[in-house]
């Protein structure tokens, strides 16, 4: 089956966070197709590389990031919801005149069209929030 | 006024998409960022409905004054929505009811349904977003 993931709250703040990680690796593990990754609300906070979580406690950006290479995942943060709480690429800080981007790698930036996109070419499009 | 971000493609099969709005308009920003995506979604010309339930009724409800709590006002929006082809409301009955409101109190013109009947629409969903 063709599937859409949304992830609608933030990392460590909400279960909805992990469950997402954990739902996309069994999905793919039983040979499922992840169309796209789209992260809404707080939920575009998983992209960013700047968060430190203690050593002893699961990183749930670098899981994306490790995910989404081993199986070329296309992981889509929102652009409105990104300018309001802080996540930016490259193009976005120039764009806004800050002097710094904190998007993880394996991430990127695109508009709420795709998050759409994504429900239209999906079989099923998978909700984790609260 | 196209953005580089904005060059979807508009390529595929219509959709029936539901909106489903539970949360209160101010509190938390899911009313707000809900109401981007249908603005947003609009553009795509897919077979759109938006349902107002529980909390969610607050947020189509006449005379919000935002002034004191310092968050902008967004109810005038959702009379822009019709503009958007957007035209399907669905209000549900049990939740203004409960909340001492009735289709008079609304910024909008709605249906309003019951609880059933709205299983029955959500059924023949094929894509529901809830908020």
């Amino acid at each position: 089956m063709k599937l859409s993931i949304l992830v609608n709250e933030g990392p460590y703040q909400h279960q909805s966070a992990d469950s997402a990680i954990q739902f996309t690796k069994a999905a793919l593990a039983k040979g499922h197709e992840i169309f796209r990754v789209f992260f809404y609300h707080d939920g575009v906070n998983n992209g960013t590389r700047f968060a430190v979580p203690p050593q002893d406690d699961r990183n749930i950006t670098e899981e994306w990031t490790k995910l989404a290479k081993e199986n070329d995942l296309d992981l889509v943060i929102c652009i409105a919801a990104a300018q309001r709480r802080g996540i930016l690429d490259e193009n976005e800080a120039k764009r806004q005149g800050k002097d710094g981007d904190n998007i993880a790698e394996g991430f990127r930036i695109s508009g709420l069209g795709q998050l759409i996109e994504a429900g239209i070419q999906s079989d099923r499009l998978v909700i984790f929030g609260d | 006024m196209s953005e580089p971000w904005e060059d979807d493609e508009l390529d595929g099969p219509v959709r029936k998409f539901m909106y489903v709005n539970r949360r209160a308009p101010y509190g938390t920003i899911y009313a707000l960022e809900s109401l981007e995506v249908v603005l947003i979604a609009a553009a795509f010309e897919q077979d759109v409905s938006l349902v107002f339930m529980d909390d969610g009724v607050y947020q189509i409800k006449k005379g919000q004054n935002t002034e004191a709590i310092g968050v902008k006002n967004f109810s005038p929006t959702y009379r822009a929505l019709e503009g958007y082809d957007v035209e399907k409301l669905y209000v549900e009955k049990e939740s203004l009811e409960s909340r001492g409101l009735t289709a008079d109190d609304l910024v909008v013109p709605v249906q309003v349904v019951d609880r059933n009947q709205l299983a029955e629409l959500m059924e023949e969903q094929e894509v529901i977003l809830s908020f």
